[in-house]
């Protein structure tokens, strides 16, 4: 198995400073933003952006939630087993809002397909935006972009990026993992 | 990744802790679907599921088919007294013939005990017990445990009591099951004639005094009597059955508790088994039970459905 660093605690940390400032540029006024994390690996991501976003614009209220697409996926009866869902915590009304969702890989955009999906059953938002920290171009089954990226790679279908978190927030970072077939 | 450890739901005597702790869990988030504005998801959306009622019901119908709704399954029912069961058709042939309409599930109640075991044996889909007889009614005692779970935290060490016609009723058994497989103390009582024979053999001890019963439980579970089912008299009047197995706050009052959980699965014969005022108390969780039952149903619906490996 062969395994490369894409990014380290500090590059990653600078991404996360980095995205928080574009959607710091974006919008301005924070009152009728919110961000939306894509349960369960998007949540990580979602808390430190927001911490930082709140940092950046001095407002302590922005509206952040968690949403458990599970029961939107386009996969079930189609694997084996069933995938148990996680918590959907979304305690603001999304109507009118501008909602930027969060996850942490975009690859075939089905997730992000789904999450649309579930966010659209909570109301009529006024737009949404997407932002993830990886982007894997060419490996896109449906037709989603981000607005805004981390860092974009290009990998092959059987490599997989892992972005891992630690608890202290102090050795975070994105890796890639390549299966060899032996 | 998880899946229960069964392709059907026929009893909860077959079904382990952890797949019961599952269900619980799943219920958990379609609880939180229920009380969106929208609220449904479409899990289910090409999944086709049969309501095979042999027997009468109103709320476990309306619970499974609004569950089934909310996941987007498409549902079909059927009635026995509608049907050709009239005309002489056994059971297998009748739902196979509904499955050769490319059914992929069957919700089914029936009154002969067993009858989803034997189905099980002959037909290729998931078969999901409604109630068959005086046997077992599972998804009854799921969603009793779970709201009681909601209520007290965890079961464990709880002491719970059955009042009631326990021998003509299936959500007893299944309630046993269930809590003791949480690891309640569970016993029962009513009128001797109204206790099926060995009760005890299933570690569920028998009281005859309801006084006494009831300061002895932190939970009382109060069932019907079931008219319709008593071929016999099993007590002289149900004035005399009140005045004995009745839960009124007077007899709360009188065996000095103060707190205590009153559970119901309907339909409630105000002011036979239990008074309009306990009905309604702080005590009663009945119209939890009401909301947790389609929470439940979707849970085991969506459990079953969603294993491709069993379909």
């Amino acid at each position: 198995m062969d395994i490369r660093t894409l990014l380290d605690h500090t590059a990653l940390s600078q991404t996360l400073d980095r995205l928080a400032y574009q959607i710091y540029e974006r919008h301005l006024d924070f009152e009728d933003v919110a961000l939306v994390s894509l349960q369960p690996r998007g949540v990580e991501l979602g808390r430190r952006v927001h911490e930082r976003l709140k940092k950046l614009s001095g407002e302590e209220m922005i509206h952040h939630g968690e949403l458990d697409i599970t029961f939107y996926r386009d996969d079930f009866r189609r694997r084996d087993g069933v995938l148990v869902p996680a918590k959907t915590n979304l305690d603001f009304s999304i109507e009118g809002k501008e909602i930027v969702l969060i996850d942490d890989v975009l690859f075939t955009g089905r997730t992000v397909r789904s999450g649309l999906d579930a966010l659209l059953d909570f109301g009529r938002p006024a737009n949404v935006e997407l932002l993830v920290l990886i982007d894997r171009r060419y490996s896109r089954e449906l037709p989603v972009q981000p607005d805004y990226t981390g860092r974009t790679v290009d990998v092959v279908k059987d490599e997989r990026v892992q972005v891992e978190w630690s608890e202290n927030d102090k050795n975070n970072r994105v890796t890639l993992f390549s299966e060899q077939n032996d | 990744m998880t899946s229960l450890s069964t392709k059907h739901l026929l009893g909860i005597k077959d079904i382990t802790l952890e797949d019961i702790n599952l269900i619980f869990q799943t219920a958990d988030n379609f609880k939180e679907v229920i009380n969106r504005p929208i609220k449904k998801v479409p899990s289910l959306r090409d999944v086709t599921i049969a309501n095979v009622f042999f027997e009468n019901s109103t709320r476990t119908k309306l619970s499974f088919e609004l569950a089934e709704k909310r996941l987007s399954a498409d549902v079909i029912n059927f009635s026995a007294s509608s049907s050709s069961v009239k005309k002489g058709e056994s059971l297998v042939d009748t739902v196979s013939n509904i499955l050769a309409m490319k059914v992929d599930m069957v919700v089914m109640r029936h009154p002969n005990p067993g009858a989803h075991i034997h189905l099980a044996r002959h037909v290729d889909c998931s078969i999901i017990n409604a109630g068959d007889g005086a046997h077992e009614h599972p998804t009854q005692a799921l969603l009793d445990a779970y709201s009681l779970r909601e209520r007290v935290g965890d079961l464990k060490g709880l002491k719970i009591l059955i009042v009631g016609d326990i021998l003509h009723s299936r959500v007893a058994l299944s309630n046993v099951f269930c809590l003791q497989k949480l690891g309640a103390e569970v016993r029962v009582c009513g009128p001797a004639t109204l206790i099926p024979k060995h009760m005890e053999s299933l570690g569920v001890k028998v009281m005859l005094n309801f006084e006494e019963a009831l300061k002895w439980c932190d939970v009382v579970n109060m069932l019907r009597i079931q008219m319709e089912r008593q071929d016999i008299q099993y007590f002289p009047t149900l004035r005399e059955y009140t005045m004995q197995y009745g839960l009124s706050r007077e007899l709360l009052y009188k065996v000095g508790k103060k707190d205590i959980v009153v559970m119901h699965p309907g339909p409630i014969n105000r002011g036979v088994e239990i008074t309009s005022d306990m009905a309604d108390s702080e005590f009663s969780i009945i119209l939890d039970q009401v909301e947790n039952g389609v929470a439940i149903r979707m849970a085991v619906l969506y459990l079953l459905a969603g294993d491709a490996s069993s379909n």
